[in-house]
């Protein structure tokens, strides 16, 4: 009962979320006005609110939801508070496939699943590496990320200054990877919902496999999870969350960790609550980490990426200070 | 009645091999003590009869069933391992701890049924977590953790329980506390019950057969009285132990010189 009273709080947080920020933004329009362009008034605010604002809006939702689910399914996995997309490196290794595929001239619909094969083998490589870490696999994962966030990011800067169809649009490149959802075109948006949609759906069929790992790999085994078969499904699962997001905005970093943690405090640690519960307190965050980042300094915009780097980064430092028994 | 028996095998991690041609049996109601040195294989003979390391030769039959048919749900249906690690990050409460026992047993998107309810309630109900049971689990001391794991096992409602050194952080009172926990389990659930132990007088006084390990095979299987003798102890582990007799259960103790 609780729980659903929890899931019913973070839906309407939610919504109320998604509202401020379709009512808010650069260019002040009523509340009347914004209901009227929602349902097709054809002035400029119709415009503004359909092809901008909702959009962005949107976007913001998925990214937001996508990585914090993300989050939650590795933390469980690798049994480490401290993983996600960005800091495994698989949200780098997403952007350097999308950027490839940007470069090689691939249509925009296969953007977001370059993306996905990109997070794909690199969570991938991320899991092989932990397990060679043996039962600490804390500090395995932390510089796995480091080395190949640098990597992917090294190619990536190669890619955009030899590549001549992507000099011409440096800025906007630039803008994406640092993790920005102010241009988001509704076909993207249509792709990387289904992707999205696939995702989550896997992760909420996995969940209560996930709380299998608790105490390991080899006790979800004697537990009567079959490890190679769910270890796969669930790095599938963070793959498609975490390359839909990177294909709508690139690097937003620390959603998927500060959502998880934080959520497991409300309603515990158990993965059948907690994937739903990530997947909609991440979207409200960073619809709200988008509003701020577009009024905090209007009519100038932050990437979003920027805010949640600011609030998420110190989080990640207490954390690390709080679990340092299990990191050395 | 359930047996779970390996013939003949062996086993090996890459090169290593660390099983040679072993065989073991067991069946309901039998506490099995498995001692041994270090590197006998005892943790890796436990690892093969849970179905978590594939033998290289022989096999382990599970009723008769070869367990390599098996899957892991079906195997976790009936052989139950409590695990060596018991360390969480995680804020599991104990309930939530010990419904994992019913991992192989929920329905789709871990939908609980009401065998899985009442499996939960009497797992913590026999190991008397009642009052720890909406408490975190990475709050506990390390024999509540432990106990927790232990209903986490339990609630499987297998009919083989294995455990490695199960009570290696435990201090004396809670070493005995477990075993004493054990043998009433084997016996009112007619448990098949399989522990490494390290200590020769908690397998002595628990084991109703103990298993000495020693490269690989298994070198002698009895009743404690016949097993442990002063020549086997000192052919296993070395000079230095001596056995005394006391209530009908071999003792071993250190043989202390006299300082020169």
């Amino acid at each position: 009962m609780r729980t659903l009273s929890v899931l019913a709080l973070l839906a309407a947080g939610l919504v109320v979320s998604a509202a401020a920020g379709i009512l808010i933004g650069a260019v002040a329009i009523g509340p009347g006005d914004v209901l009227a362009a929602l349902f097709g008034s054809n002035d400029v605010n119709g415009t503004i609110i359909r092809e901008l604002r909702l959009p962005r809006v949107l976007g913001a939702a998925l990214v937001g939801g996508s990585l914090a689910t993300a989050g939650a399914l590795l933390q469980g996995l690798l049994r480490n508070p401290l993983a996600d997309p960005f800091v495994t490196g698989t949200s780098a290794g997403a952007t350097l496939a999308a950027v490839a595929a940007i470069v090689l001239g691939l249509a925009a619909p296969l953007v977001p699943l370059a993306a996905f094969a990109g997070a794909l083998v690199t969570v991938t490589l991320v899991w092989r590496l932990a397990r060679l870490g043996g039962g600490t696999t804390v500090l395995t994962v932390l510089l796995a990320g480091v080395v190949l966030t640098s990597f992917a990011g090294a190619v990536v800067t190669f890619l955009l200054v030899s590549s001549d169809r992507l000099a011409l649009q440096l800025r906007a490149v630039l803008g994406w990877l640092q993790g920005g959802v102010s241009v988001i075109s509704w076909p993207e948006l249509g792709v990387a919902a289904i992707v999205v949609a696939l995702g989550l759906g896997f992760a909420l069929v996995l969940a209560h496999r996930v709380d299998a790992y608790a105490f390991g790999e080899e006790t979800a085994a004697t537990l009567g999870v079959d490890p190679d078969r769910t270890t796969t499904a669930v790095l599938g699962a963070t793959a498609l969350l975490s390359g839909a997001a990177v294909a709508l905005a690139g690097l937003v970093g620390f959603v998927g960790l500060v959502i998880p943690h934080a959520l497991r405090f409300v309603i515990g640690a158990t993965h059948r609550r907690l994937v739903p519960a990530s997947f909609l307190a991440g979207a409200a965050a960073l619809v709200l980490a988008d509003l701020g980042s577009r009024t905090l300094i209007a009519p100038a915009e932050l990437p979003v990426g920027a805010i949640t780097g600011l609030i998420g980064a110190p989080f990640f430092l207490a954390l690390l200070v709080r679990s340092r028994r299990i990191v050395v | 009645m359930t047996t779970l028996a390996a013939t003949a095998v062996t086993a090996a991690y890459r090169e290593r091999v660390v099983l040679r041609e072993c065989s073991f049996a067991m069946g309901s109601g039998e506490i099995v003590a498995v001692v041994g040195p270090n590197g006998a294989g005892k943790s890796t003979l436990l690892r093969v009869l849970a179905g978590l390391l594939r033998p290289t030769a022989g096999t382990v039959a599970l009723d008769g069933q070869d367990l390599a048919t098996l899957s892991r749900s079906q195997v976790a249906r009936r052989v139950a391992v409590v695990p060596q690690i018991f360390d969480t990050l995680f804020p599991f409460t104990v309930r939530e701890v010990v419904a994992l026992g019913r991992t192989a047993r929920l329905g789709s998107f871990g939908r609980a049924s009401a065998d899985d309810v009442v499996a939960v309630a009497r797992a913590i109900d026999e190991l008397d977590l009642a009052p720890l049971a909406s408490r975190r689990v990475d709050r506990l001391s390390g024999g509540e953790r432990q106990r927790a794991v232990l209903a986490m096992a339990l609630a499987q409602e297998a009919n083989v329980l294995l455990l490695d050194e199960p009570t290696v952080h435990l201090d004396p009172g809670h070493q005995l506390a477990t075993l004493v926990l054990l043998r009433d389990l084997a016996t009112r659930r007619q448990l098949a019950v399989c522990a490494v132990l390290h200590d020769l007088n908690l397998a002595s006084a628990f084991g109703s057969r103990i298993v000495v390990m020693a490269e690989g095979q298994v070198i002698r299987d009895g009743a404690p009285l016949e097993v442990i003798h002063a020549d086997l102890v000192t052919a296993v582990f070395g000079d230095g132990l001596e056995v005394v007799e006391r209530d009908g259960h071999p003792a071993v103790l250190p043989r202390i010189a006299s300082p020169r």
